[in-house]
């Protein structure tokens, strides 16, 4: 089985590239078995919500 | 086409893009940051972003519409950067220059030696991602975590994410092969999820103090 190393690799460069069907397959199995993977897998997506937001001058209409 | 069209159209569009404020300043405002974290001084950084934007701006019909004004003044940008940082080289002190050479990390505080996370670094689930973006101190915690990426890393993952420029162009740009590139990105953002879990979302999401 793909390890955590091998799968955080892979949903980083899924944001880069598209994925071959193997490579989905082997890391819809990991995440779907490791609770820490598939959290990292939300995160990914947050962490470029929250640094697109932050380009774009979002976090200067907080209050300070 | 005669000079004088050319000209005609060059007006016309660059009138276009002018009457878009909402767009040209989100393009600026993205600049602005990211060539202040480049430059470390926020008075450079606007100096350089105003020059790259008018330069970009008064070639305005080499490009063909939005997504490739924002590529343009990213690209004069960078060269600007370069050369500012090619003149601050010489302050430039020992340390931040063994930083940059020093990025063959191995994560083994990340990962165990079968490469499954370690039971204390295992990523836990987040409270609520989206109200954190409405506090000010969320901002500064997110600050701190990217200044302290390795400068490589800062430097790509910044290019990739504020600038939204794809792999290749990156590549290109830093002349880095697409694994490297990979490498660089995957380390970034293994770096800030940490980061962010520590400082943010395992302090309650309201931590006072930045240690």
């Amino acid at each position: 089985m793909m390890n955590c190393r091998e799968a955080t690799q892979l949903m980083s460069e899924s944001q880069e590239r598209k994925l071959s069907l193997k490579e989905s397959m082997s890391l819809g199995m990991h995440t779907m078995m490791c609770k820490g993977c598939h959290n990292y897998k939300q995160q990914m997506g947050t962490l470029r919500k929250i640094t697109r937001a932050y380009a774009k001058g979002k976090n200067e209409q907080t209050e300070k | 086409m005669s000079a004088n069209s050319n000209r005609q159209e060059n007006t016309k569009q660059v009138g276009n893009l002018l009457a878009d404020t909402s767009f040209l300043e989100d393009i600026r405002k993205q600049m602005i940051r990211f060539a202040t974290l480049q430059l470390g001084d926020g008075h450079l950084a606007e100096d350089a972003v105003q020059d790259a934007l008018i330069g970009a701006l008064k070639n305005a019909t080499s490009f063909g519409g939005r997504a490739a004004l924002r590529t343009w003044v990213f690209a004069i940008l960078k060269n600007k950067i370069a050369d500012t940082l090619r003149h601050k080289q010489r302050v430039v002190n020992a340390s931040s220059l063994l930083r940059e050479e020093d990025e063959d990390e191995d994560f083994s505080e990340l990962f165990d030696r079968k490469g499954f996370w370690q039971p204390d670094e295992r990523p836990v689930a987040w409270g609520n991602p989206e109200g954190s973006l409405r506090e000010a101190h969320f901002w500064r915690v997110f600050e701190a975590c990217l200044d302290g990426l390795p400068p490589k890393q800062a430097r790509v993952f910044m290019m990739r994410e504020f600038i939204e420029l794809d792999a290749e162009e990156i590549c290109v740009a830093v002349d880095l092969t697409t694994s490297n590139l990979h490498v660089l990105l995957h380390r970034a953002r293994l770096r800030l999820r940490e980061c962010l879990e520590n400082k943010w979302y395992l302090q309650g999401e309201r931590n006072d103090e930045l240690s």
